[in-house]
């Protein structure tokens, strides 16, 4: 009888948390309390791939590695520039459609306990991630970085003290016609863009990578799929906020 | 004694009827216990089609090493490549290392082995594709051999899961190339790979150190795309063949500073020469400004500019 006694008094010292886990919800947690991973802090755009496409502006005409439509390829092929420039159209290629493959330095902070903001210095974009189960106003007038919805994925479990993973999803709408490539290469206002911001770390240090997908029934025959990667740096000592440009 | 002896039997009996019980009990109390982690992975089986996006690792250009973060001793020895070595049947897979499953056009076939009773993953494959190795990433907790155990193209790979990542860590590669035109990577390169899915994406993060050849670590970033439809790779890993060089021929090579080659990239897409030959300063932001005077954009694009639009 010790032992059934003993076994009985163990079952419910191992149950207790579980039970516990088990029982009433808890009370909900905001956004920023329960993010399973970190993104604050600066980021700095590790250039390797790419490069010819978004370091230095690329040649007219050059769409290689885009499935875009006929129409497209018009825009592709009338791409001016300083027509841009003149109309007030500069940020083109610094909307949400792009705005991650630019070189450029990322600063991630917490607006409030349901929305993160994620600055650019190239180009000086805010984009605001905002955590909520309701849609963007359909009358809400488009913008280069639209209106991002925001969810946490996974992070759950895990010994205590280890690495629990977990990644942000951001799915953004809203947008004013932009450029996925610094000449011209379109993505219409209808587009929607699906971003995954994952992070790791080891010796060598922490990074983020962000993959985006660009859907585009206009521009594009197929979805738009790249991962664009950054280090994180100590802080913002390197931060240098620069106007868009159409020509560099 | 006879009633001794069944007293003996009952209090035996029950006892071990008590031990089961109570190591059942503790058993399924475990079993409840056991975080959920596990739930936190995900399956990584499955035919991954390669979104080629992004350039690939490409061999056009004898002198193209945009976007590697070289050190000098690094660059000396890429400057040092002659194509012909290819024509050296002791050097015909040195283009394709391990890293090359994210730098390749190809995508990923991936199967797992299990543990016969539980069906735990004790490994899983990348399988081969054309001139890359497969990659055995081991599960089960083994360690990494001894440092002069033997090299192999596909090199020495362990898993484990941080949350609902695979995170691997692969040593024990030959040397060989970080990409196909000869810059070099050394057998004491080591790989770590991050694997991310999201429903039918999966992302990998590579970061490849390098103390010999790189200046600091290179990263590599690419995405797949479930299919239903089972990859089928073709044909066994780099196979080499008698292609014109006899065994002790001298080593087709260039001397450094005098590569015919040096200037074609920056004359064809007018990218700096110092982008062209990795130097690391070129990979940052910075960089964009210190050129910006100076760069003169290419003319427009004649041919080979992209796919032709199908609607």
């Amino acid at each position: 009888m010790r032992a059934l006694g003993l076994a009985v008094l163990t079952a419910a010292w191992l149950a207790q948390p579980v039970f516990a886990q088990r029982g009433a919800p808890p009370p909900a947690q905001t956004a920023r309390a329960s993010a399973p991973i970190d993104l604050t802090g600066y980021w700095v755009a590790f250039v390797n791939e790419d490069w010819r496409y978004r370091m230095i502006t690329p040649a007219k005409g050059d769409y290689r590695g885009v499935a875009i439509t006929k129409e497209a390829l018009q825009i592709v092929n009338a791409w001016d520039p300083a027509a841009d420039e003149a109309a007030g159209n500069q940020c083109k290629s610094y909307g949400a459609g792009a705005i991650m493959r630019v070189p450029g330095r990322l600063h991630i902070t917490w607006q409030d306990d349901s929305t993160m903001r994620l600055d650019v210095d190239a180009g000086t974009q805010t984009r605001l991630f905002r955590f909520s189960a309701s849609p963007p106003a359909p009358d809400a007038a488009p913008t280069w970085q639209g209106q991002s919805i925001a969810r946490w994925e996974g992070g759950r479990g895990g010994a205590p003290g280890a690495r629990r993973g977990g990644s942000l999803t951001v799915v953004t709408t809203k947008m004013r016609a932009g450029y996925l490539r610094k000449n011209g290469v379109p993505y219409s206002e209808n587009a929607t863009v699906t971003e995954y911001f994952d992070v790791g770390q080891q010796s060598s240090g922490e990074y983020l990578v962000v993959t985006t997908v660009v859907d585009d029934p206009r521009y594009l025959t197929q979805p738009f799929i790249v991962s664009s990667h950054f280090k994180k740096e100590a802080d913002g000592s390197k931060w240098d906020p620069t106007p868009c440009s159409s020509t560099w | 004694m006879g009633s001794d002896t069944m007293l003996i039997d009952v209090v035996a009996g029950r006892t071990a009827r008590i031990a089961r019980f109570t190591v059942g009990l503790v058993f399924v109390v475990l079993s409840l216990s056991t975080p959920p982690q596990a739930f936190a992975q995900f399956d990584l089986v499955g035919s991954w089609a390669a979104r080629n996006t992004e350039d690939i690792s490409r061999d056009s250009y004898p002198v193209d090493y945009v976007g590697i973060p070289l050190n000098t001793e690094g660059r000396t020895r890429a400057l040092a490549y002659n194509e012909s070595q290819l024509a050296m049947i002791e050097r015909q897979c040195e283009g394709w290392p391990a890293f090359y499953f994210v730098q390749g056009p190809f995508g990923l076939r991936i199967w797992s082995d299990s543990e016969p009773v539980r069906g735990t993953v004790i490994s899983y494959t990348i399988g081969a594709w054309e001139d890359r190795a497969p990659i055995t990433i081991w599960m089960d907790g083994r360690p990494h051999p001894s440092a002069n155990a033997v090299h192999t193209r596909g090199g020495f790979t362990t898993g484990t899961w941080e949350g609902n990542t695979l995170v691997t860590y692969t040593t024990h590669m030959k040397a060989g190339f970080m990409r196909k035109n000869g810059p070099p990577s050394s057998d004491q390169a080591t790989m770590t790979s991050r694997f991310y899915r999201h429903g039918d994406l999966l992302t990998v993060l590579v970061v490849v150190e390098d103390p010999i050849y790189l200046a600091e670590p290179q990263i590599i970033s690419k995405s797949f795309q479930l299919q239903t439809a089972p990859l089928l790779p073709t044909g066994p890993p780099c196979v080499t063949a008698f292609e014109g060089r006899q065994p002790g021929e001298s080593v087709p090579h260039f001397v450094p500073e005098q590569n015919p080659f040096v200037d074609e990239v920056t004359k064809l897409f007018r990218i700096p020469k110092d982008a062209v030959l990795g130097e690391p300063e070129t990979m940052y932001p910075e960089y964009r400004k210190k050129i910006k005077s100076t760069y003169v954009a290419p003319p427009p694009c004649k041919g080979n500019c992209g796919a032709a639009p199908v609607r």
